[in-house]
């Protein structure tokens, strides 16, 4: 946990003092990774850099784990906090396993301990050991640089991370992978994380909570769906983007906005299959299942209306299906794609689970929008499993 | 072809006056990096410091080698070596500070600052972040602040002949008074040889001090 309580920064300029962080308080619960948001000159930087002291504070005080740091030893503190900065900064003249071994190396460990965790550590950086321990950082491209950039970081497990736009140079598609990495890791290793960063899609995507700074001061602190439901003023609204609902999609998974669905054999009547369609009040189709409940196809409502037979002889084959822990902007893009308004769900089985609609997207990402009845994740979370 | 008969008939003497005139000129230059590089880490901690030292430095290189001569002769006459050997050393000691001192200087400060930021991140000490870190990113610059002492006080060192302290200098001030331009010439080329030679050596150590990771 990261508490920061009235924590203000003023730069003596010679035009005057400047004040870069206005009585900043905060707190970052155990685990969760923090997104500190903003414009340049925001003092989003400055604040994070302020909690491993590259930047000194001019007064108020940071919380480790409940612990004050300002009595601490600057050396030994940083040894406690995972620092990624955007440059990287790998030492060139150092390998590889040197880079990720330096910290459990200051620390004092033996050799054959950081050497087993810097092998340990590109394992979980995704990078073979046997190619890159004892390579140079020079002869690596930069997206893997950074992943040893964190590696080195989480070389002596410290409980808590600074993160610097530490995917900023890094080319589009590279980022997107590494951020997936990034974020699949920390679900086991569920560090406590402040993270900087100025893409308000990389903050949707990362955060468990967003902190948006202005002219040095933290203007909100919210989650990322609040943040994007209820931005609290113009500044905050105008920089979340106009198309802030499109981004909440990516923060929905398709198992909150899943619905029961009913479904044909192939061995019923398409009489029975339009009787269903009927009674559901589903507009254009069906979906058909198999004897082990998984989606082969669909029966369309005109063919329902013109044709006698069986469901199996008339049915069209399904061209997408989701699953329940996809996002909402996956389905959003199949449902374009296919010129579809509806999307079966299916567990790893195959199975159908359900299906999603996008009647229950659009009543879903609404309903967060009306102010006098907010209806929280966590709540309507609750009401789904209820 | 009278210089190669006299260069083959001397050899002896002249390996006995290169290796006195490689022995004052190590005996200084390194001296000079064990005084010059710690004073060119030290300056890059105050920047008005680092002005007045490299000054210093620049002022020194430019008095003429016989000058400088002249001028230790009555201070150290008073400890009784006027001429000789330690006149010659300190005065190349003097003259290898500049290049030494503002390589080092140099390239200490040009040590990328993201490097820095990182290592202070991790939580290096500033011993550390120089011995693990800038120290070792700085070694080519270094090196080459030191070649450039070494090949030009390899000339200087010729003309402390003058004041006794030996080396090939020998040849040519013989040469001169002698009116014997073999000794001269076989002199001359002496210097300008050794001072190639010195130079590769010097590289090749360059190469071989300098992290593998930064290495061209």
């Amino acid at each position: 946990m990261i508490r920061i309580d009235n924590l203000t920064k003023i730069f003596e300029t010679p035009n005057g003092p400047v004040t870069a962080a206005d009585h900043i308080n905060m707190e970052v619960p155990e685990g969760e990774i923090c997104v500190l948001l903003g414009p340049s000159g925001c003092g989003k930087t400055t604040t994070l850099k302020m909690i491993n002291r590259i930047i000194p504070s001019t007064s108020g005080k940071i919380f480790i784990n409940g612990e004050d740091t300002t009595g601490m030893n600057t050396v030994e503190l940083r040894r406690n906090i995972g620092y990624v900065i955007q440059q990287i900064g790998l030492f060139p003249n150092m390998t590889i396993e040197e880079n990720i071994a330096i910290v459990p190396k200051l620390l004092g460990w033996d050799a054959n301990r950081y050497k087993a965790r810097a092998k340990e550590l590109l394992e979980l950086v995704a990078l073979d050991p046997s190619i890159f321990l004892k390579r140079y950082p020079r002869e690596l491209s930069g997206g893997q640089q950074q992943r040893i950039g964190v590696a080195r970081a989480l070389a002596a497990d410290p409980p808590v991370m600074l993160m610097d736009e530490p995917f900023g140079a890094i080319d589009p598609i590279n980022r997107e992978v590494i951020q997936d990495e990034f974020l699949k890791m920390q679900q086991e290793l569920r560090k406590t994380i402040m993270f900087v960063s100025h893409d308000i899609d990389e903050a949707v995507k990362m955060a468990d909570r967003i902190a948006i700074f202005r002219g040095g001061r933290l203007v909100q602190y919210d989650t990322p769906d609040d943040l994007l439901a209820h931005p609290v003023d113009d500044f905050v609204e105008s920089f979340v983007g106009d198309d802030r609902a499109l981004k909440r999609l990516r923060l929905v998974q398709v198992s909150q906005v899943m619905e029961p669905v009913t479904t044909v054999s192939p061995g019923d009547s398409l009489k029975v299959a339009l009787e269903r369609i009927e009674q559901q009040g589903y507009s254009h189709a069906i979906l058909m299942v198999n004897e082990r409940n998984q989606p082969i196809g669909y029966v369309s409502r005109s063919v329902a209306q013109t044709t006698n037979g069986l469901c199996g002889e008339h049915y069209f084959g399904l061209k997408a299906d989701t699953r329940p822990e996809d996002d909402l902007r996956k389905v959003a893009s199949l449902m374009f794609n296919h010129d579809t308004t509806w999307l079966p769900c299916t567990d790893e089985h195959g199975v159908l689970v359900g299906q999603v609609t996008q009647r229950g997207i659009t009543h879903y990402l609404g309903a967060t929008y009306h102010r006098d009845a907010p209806v929280s994740l966590a709540q309507t979370l609750q009401q789904i499993s209820a | 072809m009278e210089i190669l008969d006299f260069l083959t008939g001397n050899l002896d003497l002249i390996l006995k006056l290169t290796i006195e005139h490689i022995s004052l000129v190590a005996v200084a230059v390194g001296l000079a990096t064990i005084t010059g590089v710690p004073i060119g880490i030290a300056i890059t901690q105050n920047e008005r410091v680092a002005r007045v030292v490299l000054y210093l430095a620049s002022i020194i290189i430019t008095i003429p080698s016989i000058a400088l001569f002249g001028i230790m002769i009555p201070l150290l006459s008073t400890i009784g070596h006027g001429i000789g050997y330690l006149p010659a050393v300190i005065a190349v000691l003097l003259y290898s500070q500049l290049p030494i001192i503002r390589n080092t200087y140099t390239a200490i400060n040009n040590v990328n600052p993201a490097l820095r930021e990182a290592a202070r991140g991790i939580g290096m000490n500033p011993v550390q972040r120089l011995r693990m870190v800038e120290i070792p990113l700085a070694i080519p610059v270094i090196m080459a602040g030191v070649r450039t002492a070494v090949v030009m006080n390899i000339g200087v060192m010729a003309i402390a002949a003058y004041i006794g302290a030996g080396g090939l200098g020998v040849l040519i001030s013989r040469g001169i008074t002698q009116s014997d331009p073999r000794q001269l010439v076989a002199g001359a080329i002496a210097v300008s040889i050794l001072a190639v030679i010195a130079d590769y050596a010097l590289l090749w150590i360059q190469k071989r001090l300098t992290p593998k990771g930064i290495s061209a």
